[in-house]
């Protein structure tokens, strides 16, 4: 673990190189630890894929300080049990109707379009980051057997509740919004929800499942086409 | 209900209290007014809580009439501003009646104006605040920037006592800046050549500046990092993309990103940047984290201490 100087009230903690179920469980473990010992000079936390970016209030504490408490806080996350993490179960409606893209992510891994989507629920995804966009969750690691490149050319508008790869992860949109990524379905769950608290289903930390449902469970859920 | 009526918007006229906290979990950003100096000193030449909801008003061209009797501000970039067709002055508060029409004209020096009000402005907070962030569409009224017909709630509450600022205490609004920076994130990824080139070169503002990033365009710098994790951005830091310009994240900045960042420019310069217009010179100074933290001590014990003159209305 490494704690480096960010900016003038920011410190950022490099948990390893990269992001795993380990990284992950630390990083919800050091969450937790700081914000019950530095809630008095806390401003903001960012967790993402390997690190946490901790902002603290100079009007409250001042850097020396701060970096002492951040290093108590970091101490003892080694043994960290890495099965912690709520598990959410999201669930799709996967169809060519719904997922423009399920037939090129087949063709490129030589398999069947059944076979992508039954590859994708099978695994269980952590949400290793969320940012780009309210409400957006980066969801790894995805089979190497469906990981595909962005589009080539991102489309203008993606529909709310897209679910989509994009190498190794994937992610439900919460917005219409333009987007890069393959689509392989329609998630009927809201990501994000403004007039709503805590606003999101997920936080970085959870373990995440997603499971198959049909157009008429879809649309009864909200879902829209 | 009383406040003001949006007779004509402006450019970019948008509803900001000192920013959202606390949701960077939720990929909200922090928002707040890019001049928090100018801000500030709004809402203390009113009485004001610090926090509360005033106008940024960016690049000018407002015009509202007044529903309600009250007292206000103008702060920040300066611009001729008229009450009913007379000029007035900035940076001084006085009353304004139901019936008046204020307008706010074009930045002479500068680039965001203040407008703030007794008691503040009257928007519902989401997520803790009412500040506007546009690609967010959260904040302020619908989550947009001002639109003609719109109206701004604020109570009737006129001032006994109508107070101005010095002069000399006033900030300053330029075509250049130095702004001090605390090096971290990827500095080490920089070699002394790249951070020499860095520290000791003029940046120029393209006019690719926003709320969320301005990019500066000059001599050009570059890392070692071949591909990073995406990891949490904090206010002023500089990202430094492939094409080796690099660009300061301001205000709206998404709150993750994956490029090679030298350092974090310090807040009361990312203030002073955004005052600047496209073509206006910075440079870049490399400070320490004692030497920010004793900067920022410094500014807020001269706010504090400096005090408002009373004077007539």
């Amino acid at each position: 673990m490494k704690i480096e100087i960010a900016g003038q009230n920011a410190f950022i903690v490099y948990f390893g190189e990269q992001a795993s179920a380990t990284v992950s469980a630390q990083i919800q473990a050091a969450v937790t630890n700081i914000v019950d010992s530095m809630a008095d000079c806390l401003i903001d936390l960012v967790p993402s894929y390997a690190s946490l970016l901790v902002i603290f209030d100079l009007d409250r504490s001042e850097p020396f300080a701060v970096r002492r408490k951040l290093r108590d806080a970091l101490a003892n996350l080694d043994g960290v049990d890495t099965s912690t993490g709520e598990l959410v179960t999201l669930p799709v409606y996967y169809s060519l109707e719904s997922g423009p893209d399920l037939e090129i992510i087949a063709e490129r891994g030589n398999i069947s379009v059944e076979d992508v989507i039954d590859i994708h629920q099978q695994q269980e995804y952590r949400v290793y980051a969320i940012g780009f966009a309210p409400g957006f969750a980066y969801l790894g690691e995805v089979d190497e057997r469906i990981a595909a490149p962005r589009l080539a050319t991102p489309r203008q508008k993606v529909p709310r509740g897209a679910v989509a790869i994009a190498d190794r992860q994937t992610a439900v949109y919460p917005a219409v919004s333009p987007g890069g990524w393959n689509l392989i379905g329609l998630c009927p769950t809201r990501m994000f929800d403004p007039n709503r608290n805590p606003g999101m289903p997920v936080k970085v930390g959870d373990r995440i499942r997603f499971n198959a449902i049909t157009r008429e469970q879809f649309l009864a859920q909200g879902g829209e086409l | 209900m009383s406040g003001f009526i949006v007779k004509q918007p402006g450019l970019l006229s948008l509803l900001h209290d000192r920013g959202r906290y606390g949701a960077h979990k939720l990929g909200l950003t922090t928002g707040g007014p890019l001049d928090f100096v100018a801000f500030d000193w709004a809402n203390r030449l009113l009485a004001n809580d610090a926090n509360a909801t005033c106008l940024e008003v960016g690049f000018g061209g407002l015009l509202l009439e007044a529903q309600v009797d009250t007292s206000f501000v103008l702060t920040g970039a300066s611009a001729p501003c008229k009450l009913n067709g007379d000029a007035i002055k900035q940076w001084q508060t006085r009353d304004i009646q139901a019936g008046d029409q204020l307008e706010i004209g074009f930045a002479s020096a500068g680039t965001r104006i203040y407008l703030g009000v007794s008691g503040g402005f009257d928007i519902a907070p989401s997520f803790g605040s009412s500040s506007t962030v546009l690609r967010e569409k959260i904040g302020g009224l619908r989550g947009d920037k001002l639109q003609a017909g719109d109206h701004l709630p604020c109570a009737a509450a006129k001032q006994s006592q109508h107070y101005c600022l010095d002069q000399a205490d006033r900030p300053g609004y330029g075509d250049e800046a130095r702004l001090r920076v605390v090096g971290g994130y990827q500095q080490a990824a920089f070699d002394p050549i790249q951070q020499w080139r860095f520290y000791n070169s003029e940046y120029r503002l393209t006019d690719r500046c926003d709320r969320m990033g301005f990019r500066l365009e000059g001599e050009n710098v570059h890392s070692d990092m071949v591909g990073m994790l995406s990891e949490g951005i904090c206010l002023g830091a500089i990202q430094i993309p492939a094409d080796g310009q690099p660009i300061v994240l301001m205000n709206d900045r998404q709150t993750i990103g994956g490029y090679p960042k030298i350092g974090s420019v310090i807040a009361l310069d990312c203030a002073r940047l955004a005052q600047l217009s496209p073509g206006s010179r910075v440079q870049f100074e490399s400070i320490s984290i004692e030497q920010a933290h004793n900067i920022h001590c410094l500014a807020q014990s001269r706010f504090l201490r400096c005090t408002p003159q009373p004077c007539r209305a």
